[in-house]
């Protein structure tokens, strides 16, 4: 499968959509990134005149690009492919603010009986770790 | 491996993943994994990945879903062994 139609085949919507494109992608995993626009809705208040990019919202662009473009990538007879993160565990070691490109990238730990384990980290344009751990997700035909 | 030493094993894998709200005491042979003692599909792939390891075998799509009870996942190991 292109890299084109894993993101033609994103679920999420454009304001809650944290890929811009996907490096590379294999049986073993993906690289992929974003860039944090200024216009973000969630600047505007995290926090009040001081926007940073949220944790959660970090966590979710690496299961965006970590968990769901590789679950779509390693399941592409799904029609209807849902990956519902599960699990996550991450560290936070900097900070992202709006305008900033983040690269993820995520390896296979396993995938079996639907479930998806990836060893994940993000890194900014300076190689510098953003963030780093473990996201889990089931893989269903629905919710 | 006896019955007794299967289900303390499986006890072992099995409390790791409970919800904080279940003890390790309400594990019976007779218990639903999911219904019973409230783990996730999620935790339950966990579960029969733990015990792929711990008795040196491999389960399949249809072992898994055999071990609905406590008592499944001890049949589904002895008939493995």
């Amino acid at each position: 499968m292109k890299e084109g139609d894993i993101l033609k085949r994103l679920p999420y919507g454009k304001d809650f959509c944290f890929v811009d494109g996907i490096n590379e992608i294999h049986e073993n995993g993906v690289v992929g990134w974003y860039r944090f626009r200024e216009s973000e809705s969630f600047y505007k208040h995290h926090f009040k005149n001081n926007p940073v990019t949220p944790g959660v919202i970090l966590t979710e662009c690496m299961a965006q690009i970590g968990l769901v473009c590789f679950g779509i990538y390693l399941n592409p007879s799904l029609e209807h492919a849902s990956i519902v993160m599960t699990e996550n565990h991450v560290i936070f070691e900097k900070i992202v603010l709006p305008n900033e490109v983040v690269i993820v990238s995520s390896t296979l730990v396993y995938y079996r009986f639907h479930k998806l384990k990836v060893q994940v980290n993000m890194r900014n344009e300076n190689n510098e770790i953003i963030a780093r751990g473990t996201l889990s997700g089931m893989i269903t035909d629905h919710f | 491996m006896t019955t007794q030493e299967i289900n303390q094993k499986l006890l072992e894998i099995v409390k790791v993943y409970l919800p904080q709200d279940v003890t390790e005491s309400s594990i019976k042979p007779e218990s639903h994994l999911m219904q019973d003692l409230g783990i996730n599909s999620a935790h339950l792939v966990d579960i029969v990945l733990d015990v792929e390891d711990t008795f040196d075998i491999m389960l399949d799509e249809n072992d898994m879903q055999q071990m609905q009870r406590v008592e499944d996942a001890t049949t589904v190991i002895q008939n493995k062994l």
